[in-house]
C-alpha cells in the first residue's frame, strides 16, 4: 500500500488515568516524541470506555482508535481492564466482520513507568493508520450518506 | 391443538391461572398473533398451529406485573428466552405457569411466497403444505416453508416448564455458523459492500428491537423525544447511524439466538448474522455458551478470566 505523506490521520487515544495517562505524561516529560495526530482522551479506567465511544469516534471522523489501560492485574479498580479486554475483543472482531480494517482499532497496556512504550506504541499506530489511509466506512453504517 | 386448548381452559376455569398467553387465530391459517385470553369465551379464538412462530416470553414482563398467574405457552426455543429474562430479573417465575409446547419446526408465509407462489388464498400447515392460489392449487414441502432458524434449532428440550404438551420433531439440518464463516472469509471491501447493501434497506421501524426478548430496557437508547418513528430512517443521530451494531452489542452475550429479530424484519435484513458472529466468537474464546440454558450461569461479557485472549487476536489471524 502506498504511503501518502500528506495524509495526517485523526487518531483518538483513550487512556486510563492511573497508568496510561501517566505513561503519556512520562513520555512527554522524557521528551519522547509521538505524532501530534494522536488526541488523548483521559478516562478514569479503561473499562469506562463504552464500546459506543469507539464507534462514536469513528463516526466523528477518526481514522483509528486506540485504547490504553493498566496491565492486566494492575488496574486501579482491580478488575476493570479484564472486562475491557473481553468487550474490546468482541467489538474489534465485529468491526472486522463488517469490513472495517482491523488495523484501525487497538488495545495496548501501558503502565505509568512505560513512557517509552507509550511513545513507540503511538508512533507505530500512527504509521499503521497512515498506511491504511482515511476511514471512509464508519460514518454511517446504514450508508445513507 | 384441541388438547392444549382444553388443558388451558381447565387451568383458567379452576383458577390456577388468571389468564392465558397464547396465539389468537388470524384471518388466515398463516397469521396467528400473540394474545392474552381471560375468559372461556375469548379462548374460542385460541390457536396453536405450525405457523405460531412468535416467541411469547417477552410478554411475561408485562404479565409479571398483573394479579395472578399467567399460563404461557412456550416452544423449546422460547423457553431459553424465558430463562434469560429470569436471569436478568425481568420476569417473575411465580407469576408464570408454563406449558412447554411441542414444535415440529415453524412455518413462514414469506417462505411460501419465496417458492414463487402468487395470489395465495389459503394454506394448510400440513406436510406438505397445500396452497390454494388464484391460479390453482399447489404444494410446498414442509422443510421449504420452514423458518431459517428452525433449520438450526437448538433442540427440542424445554429448559423450563411446568408441564409439557405435544410432540416435537428434530428439524435441525444446517450449520448455524455457515453464513458467518462465509462472511469472515471475504475481503474488507466485500464485507462492507455486503452489509452496506443489507443495512441500507432498513426503514427503522424498530420491529427487531420491539420483538427481542433481550431488548427489555425500560428506557432504550433508540427512543428519542427529538424525532418520532416516522422520521427515524432519515435522521442522522449517532444512535440511528449505528443502530444495528449498537443493538447487537447491547444484546451480545444475552441473545439466545431465538431468531425473532430476523423473522420480523419487514426488509428481510439478516440480523441474526450479527448475533451469531458474537456467539461464535464467545464460544471460541470464552467457552461454549448458550444464553438462557442455565439461569445461574455468568454471562460471558459480565465475567472474565485472567487468561483471556488480547483484543489483538482479531488482527493476528482472527478468532477461529
Ligand atoms: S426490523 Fe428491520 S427494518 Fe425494522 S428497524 Fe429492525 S432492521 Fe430496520
Ligand atoms: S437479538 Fe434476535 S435472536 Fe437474539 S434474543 Fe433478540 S430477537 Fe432473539
Ligand atoms: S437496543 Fe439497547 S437500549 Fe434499546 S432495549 Fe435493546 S438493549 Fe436496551
Ligand atoms: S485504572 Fe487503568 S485500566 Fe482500570
Amino acid at each position: 500500500m502506498s504511503v501518502n505523506e500528506e495524509f495526517r490521520p485523526k487518531i483518538v487515544a483513550f487512556c486510563c488515568n492511573w497508568c496510561s495517562y501517566a505513561g503519556a505524561d512520562l513520555a512527554g516529560s522524557s521528551r519522547l516524541a509521538y505524532p501530534a495526530d494522536v488526541k488523548i482522551i483521559r478516562v478514569p479506567c479503561s473499562c469506562r470506555v463504552n464500546p459506543m465511544f469507539i464507534l462514536r469516534a469513528f463516526e466523528k471522523g477518526a481514522d483509528g482508535v486506540i485504547l490504553c489501560g493498566c496491565h492486566p492485574g494492575d488496574c486501579h479498580y482491580s478488575t476493570g481492564n479484564y472486562y475491557t479486554r473481553r468487550r474490546m475483543t468482541m467489538l474489534f472482531s465485529m468491526l472486522d466482520f463488517i469490513g472495517v480494517e482491523n488495523g484501525r482499532t487497538r488495545v495496548e497496556w501501558v503502565s505509568a513507568a512505560e513512557g517509552v512504550k507509550f511513545s513507540t506504541t503511538m508512533n507505530d499506530f500512527v504509521a499503521k493508520i497512515r498506511s491504511l489511509g482515511k476511514n471512509v466506512r464508519l460514518g454511517d453504517l446504514r450508508c445513507k450518506d | 391443538m384441541q388438547g392444549l386448548k382444553a388443558r388451558a381452559l381447565e387451568l383458567l376455569n379452576d383458577g390456577t391461572v388468571s389468564r392465558v398467553l397464547g396465539w389468537k387465530i388470524g384471518e388466515n391459517t398463516y397469521d396467528p398473533e400473540p394474545a392474552f385470553f381471560e375468559t372461556a369465551e375469548a379462548m374460542e379464538q385460541f390457536v396453536y398451529n405450525n405457523f405460531c412462530a412468535a416467541n411469547l416470553s417477552k410478554y411475561m414482563i408485562e404479565a409479571s406485573k398483573l394479579e395472578g398467574k399467567t399460563l404461557v405457552c412456550l416452544k423449546p426455543c422460547d423457553s431459553y428466552s424465558f430463562n434469560q429474562l429470569l436471569a436478568e430479573h425481568r420476569i417473575d417465575r411465580e407469576k408464570a405457569y408454563i406449558i412447554g409446547v411441542g414444535c415440529k419446526g415453524k412455518l413462514s408465509i414469506e417462505k411460501v411466497k419465496q417458492s414463487g407462489l402468487k395470489g395465495i388464498l389459503s394454506v394448510t400447515d400440513t406436510d406438505p403444505l397445500k396452497v390454494e392460489t388464484l391460479y390453482g392449487d399447489a404444494e410446498v414441502a414442509y422443510k421449504d416453508a420452514m423458518l431459517d432458524r428452525c433449520h438450526v434449532c437448538k433442540g427440542k428440550e424445554h429448559v423450563v416448564y411446568d408441564e409439557l404438551y405435544g410432540e416435537s420433531e428434530d428439524t435441525s439440518d444446517a450449520d448455524r455458523f455457515e453464513q458467518v464463516r462465509a462472511i469472515e472469509a471475504m475481503s474488507p471491501e466485500e464485507k462492507f459492500a455486503f452489509f452496506q447493501a443489507e443495512l441500507s434497506k432498513c426503514i427503522r421501524c424498530n420491529a427487531c428491537r420491539n420483538v427481542c426478548p433481550a431488548c427489555s430496557c425500560r428506557k432504550c437508547v433508540f427512543d428519542s423525544n427529538k424525532f418520532d418513528s416516522a422520521q427515524k430512517a432519515n435522521v442522522d443521530s449517532f444512535e440511528e447511524k449505528m443502530f444495528h451494531i449498537i443493538r447487537a452489542f447491547h444484546v451480545a452475550g444475552r441473545c439466545t439466538d431465538c431468531g425473532e429479530c430476523s423473522r420480523v424484519c419487514p426488509q428481510g435484513i439478516p440480523l441474526h448474522l450479527f448475533n451469531r458472529k458474537f456467539i461464535k466468537d464467545i464460544n471460541a474464546l470464552y467457552g461454549e455458551y448458550q444464553a438462557g440454558a442455565d439461569v445461574d450461569a455468568k454471562g460471558p461479557l459480565t465475567s472474565f478470566t485472567t487468561e483471556d485472549a488480547e483484543p489483538g487476536v482479531v488482527s493476528q489471524g482472527g478468532i477461529v
